[in-house]
């Protein structure tokens, strides 16, 4: 078995193992949702198929008892219930344990509270099954073998296996090469159907089949089994996966660098075309442009990967959460469809695993707590993302008891994060909570309240290049609010200059541009705010912020760039144009500068940093409060 | 004799680049050097100390500049037109980092036996000591090899140059170096 093969089967399995959790957490809620059951046991089945097919005996054997249980709810035999979940969720932990380390046992516990909790919830035996077939015709030309398929139905049970000759033409007409049979049998009733579906699985097309049970039209033939058509209607997603493609993030990673590399030598030809001023050259420079424009946004797109695809995580960990801390938690979710850069979605399954076990564990309060305070005793923790702007906002927000500011407060204090009596606003005083060595539990759970893990957040989400909020309500919850580049790789820029440097500011933060008014032409005026329709906009001197020498230019541009709800205007000497930036970013040599987002190469080779505007804007912020206490 | 610094694991052979920076003459392990590039223009990174006061375009890669004045110390007064600059490939706080180093002139790739290698006497040289690995002679001068891992590291804590690389920019004035 080559390795590639053996990491491919791996991939799939991990998804499957995933896709598997999500659907029987989904099941506890939903228990009697048809396609759900349709889903966990697609998705045990394909398990142990592949399984199996690579060598994993252990992982087909232990799916198999399983996929059998599943198979009896399918038939209406056995109710979902939290129990049974409670098992497939332990099974599903076992299996994903044997992936990563075929020496993780048998999971005999596992099997034995299965089987226990069936034989108490078996309410009858199935009737036998009544199969026939006719391999296609093509079977023997493909090199199909049927005998295979009459000793693989044999032992599954099969008797009364009848051929049938009805099919067989005239031996004139008869194509030696055509296959023409076809046979019935009975099986036993407790064979799951797609154990015998799988003898089949090598002569899919053109196969006339025909499962049904021997009492097909009595007991229970609708709801519960509507039916063989229906049933193999379910099963067709499972097999027809080949529109989707499954490729390995560095492929991406490459192709995005190949493509960053395009656009840097498209704004390098572009540069020369306009030198040259040849039209034909003018004209193929503008092709290349558009080309690599939407080259640019497909692949993007291509690594845009919902926020969906980690959402499943974290409804497992409330689950076992609220198993754990013997609280009721409703996990909801909104706007999973939202992407974000794969780079992105992969690095913030940590931070948001900390931030919901901090709102379910210190968060929510325990259900009599609840009641008491008039609330529900089932405790909500929501997770809502949305698109705004170039951002991505992730909301985590939990209904539970709230943040206690004066405790922060004094435990910043007692830690030296803070001196006495420093003036911070709410907010601020809740961001302690995400310092170093920080921590608001009393307790030290098993869960959370070491202290460590909301520093983690606040770091990776820095690297990411966000920003965290902290709002809290006594009594009502807790909501943090994580706002994101929607990528990492590729922006649109807006190019200016400030004393002969040249930077670049993300394009979709850009507001407005208006001229600097001839009275805040100096820096002597001292008024930091500008009079934008009517609204007072706080604005930074670039040329000051960037320490820039010689005299500034006598039309000034201010632009207006926003994140969040803060506005701020960044003074300009020139405005150049726009590009596309490829960030690149800074070596650990630079990456403690705030003000830099990362770097860029300009189509004449030059490098250029990239403005962080969420951070211009906060700075933008701090100057208004300043402005304030001034006045 | 511990002749050669143990955290830039140079090869046995001792094979270094020699180079000069203001009138003296330093070397570097050959094995971390990638390519010498001539001078090409050096973005200036406001609010960066002045040991890294800089960044460059390296064939498509955005790569700091350092300036190994700053933590030898050396005067400026010394500083050639021209020169080159050294791209090394070093590891900084446990990551893969190129990075671009500063030299007046870059002269060959020798090798320095290890009997010609001292350490650095106590007394009589103006590097601080913490940043010089050994020292050697080289066609009949002294060569320093700078000790590349502590320079960094000293810097990635904040404790070399003035600005740590850590602390936030303000908008009050400030003394980072510019062109």
């Amino acid at each position: 078995m080559t390795t590639d093969a053996m990491d491919t089967f791996r991939a799939e399995a991990d998804a499957l193992v995933e896709s598997l959790e999500a659907a029987l957490l989904k099941l506890k809620d939903a228990p009697d949702d048809r396609d759900l059951i349709d889903a966990v046991f697609r998705d045990l089945h394909t398990l142990k198929g592949s399984g199996a097919m690579f060598g994993r005996q252990d992982i087909a054997s232990f799916i198999h008892s399983f996929e059998t249980a599943f198979e009896d709810v399918r038939a209406g035999h056995v109710a979902v219930d939290d129990v049974l979940v409670n098992i497939s969720l332990a099974a599903r932990d076992h299996v994903a344990a044997l992936l990563a380390d075929p020496s993780a046992g048998e999971g005999r516990a596992i099997l034995a509270d299965l089987s226990e909790h069936l034989s108490r919830a078996l309410v009858g035996a199935a009737p036998d099954w009544r199969l026939q077939f006719y391999l296609p015709s093509d079977t023997l030309a493909l090199g199909g073998r049927p005998e295979i398929v009459l000793d693989e139905l044999r032992a599954l049970g099969a008797w009364e296996v009848t051929a049938h000759l009805d099919r067989l033409p005239p031996l004139a007409a008869m194509d030696p090469t055509q296959f023409y049979l076809g046979w019935s049998a009975r099986l036993p009733g407790d064979t799951p159907e797609d154990a015998i579906r799988d003898v089949f699985l090598f002569h899919d097309t053109g196969l006339d089949l025909t499962l049904a049970r021997s009492d097909e039209g009595e007991a229970f033939v609708a709801p519960a089994l509507p039916g063989v058509d229906a049933v193999s209607e379910a099963d067709k997603p499972a097999a027809a996966p080949s529109s989707l493609m499954r490729v390995p993030s560095e492929r991406l990673d490459d192709l995005m660098d190949r493509v960053g590399e395009l656009v840097i030598a498209e704004s390098r030809l572009v540069e020369l075309a306009a030198r040259i001023g040849d039209p034909g050259l003018v004209s193929v420079a503008e092709d290349i442009q558009r080309l690599a424009t939407a080259m640019r946004d497909t692949t993007m797109s291509v690594r845009m990967t919902p926020i969906g695809a980690i959402s499943g995580r974290f409804r497992r960990l409330v689950h076992d959460l609220s198993d754990t801390l013997g609280k009721p938690i409703d996990f909801v979710t909104e706007g999973e469809e939202t992407e974000l850069d794969k780079t992105v979605v992969d690095r913030l399954t940590e931070p948001l695993l900390h931030i919901i076990r901090n709102a379910a564990d210190h968060g929510l309060e325990p259900a009599e707590t609840r009641l008491a305070a008039g609330k529900s005793p089932a405790g909500t923790v929501r997770l809502a993302a949305s698109y705004s702007g170039a951002e991505v906002l992730i909301v985590i927000e939990d209904d539970g008891r709230g943040l206690d500011g004066p405790a922060i407060r004094a435990r910043a204090v007692e830690r030296g994060l803070l001196s006495e009596g420093a003036d911070l606003t709410d907010d601020e005083v809740f961001a302690l909570i995400f310092e170093p060595g920080f921590s608001t539990a009393s307790e030290v759970t098993e869960l959370s309240g070491r202290g460590v893990g909301m520093d983690v957040v606040r770091r990776t989400i820095e690297d990411l290049r966000g920003v965290i909020e902290v709002s809290s309500e006594p009594g009502h919850g807790t909501r943090v609010t994580l706002r994101l580049p929607l990528t990492l790789a590729i922006i649109d820029g807006l190019l200016v200059e400030v004393a002969n440097e040249r930077f670049v500011i993300p394009l979709a933060a850009v507001d407005e541009i208006v001229e600097l008014p001839a009275e805040h032409a100096t820096d002597e005026s001292g008024n930091a705010f500008l009079d934008i329709r009517d609204t007072l906009v706080p604005f930074l001197r670039l040329r000051r912020l960037l320490s820039s020498t010689g005299e500034p230019d006598p039309h000034q541009k201010v632009i207006v760039v926003t994140s969040g709800d803060g506005r701020i205007g960044l003074v300009v000497d020139r405005i150049i144009g726009t590009n596309q930036t490829v960030i690149k970013q800074l070596s650990p040599l630079h990456a403690g500068l705030k003000t830099f987002s990362g770097a860029t190469i300009l189509g004449d080779g030059a490098v250029a940093l990239i403005l962080d505007v969420p951070q211009l804007v906060s700075k933008g912020q701090s100057v208004t409060e300043q402005g304030r206490h001034a006045a | 004799m511990n002749a050669i610094s143990p955290t830039l694991s140079p090869p046995a052979t001792g094979d270094v680049v020699t180079f000069a920076l203001s009138g003296e003459v330093l070397a570097v392990p050959a094995a971390c050097l990638r390519e010498v590039i001539e001078p090409v223009a050096v973005t200036r990174v406001p609010g960066a100390s002045a040991f890294v006061p800089g960044i460059i375009n390296v064939r498509g890669s955005v790569v700091p500049l350092a300036d190994l004045r700053i933590p030898l110390r050396a005067t400026d007064a010394a500083r050639t037109e021209g020169g080159k600059f050294l791209v090394l490939e070093l590891t900084l706080g446990g990551q893969d980092t190129i990075v671009g180093v500063i030299a007046d002139a870059v002269h060959e790739v020798t090798r320095i036996e290890a009997g010609d290698l001292e350490t650095i006497p106590p007394v009589g040289t103006r590097w601080p000591a913490q940043y010089v690995a050994s020292v050697g002679r080289w066609s009949g001068k002294f060569v320093t090899l700078p000790n590349l891992t502590a320079i960094f590291a000293d810097y990635l804590a904040g404790h070399l140059g003035h600005g740590t690389p850590h602390a936030t920019h303000t908008d009050a004035p400030h003394d980072a170096e510019t062109r």
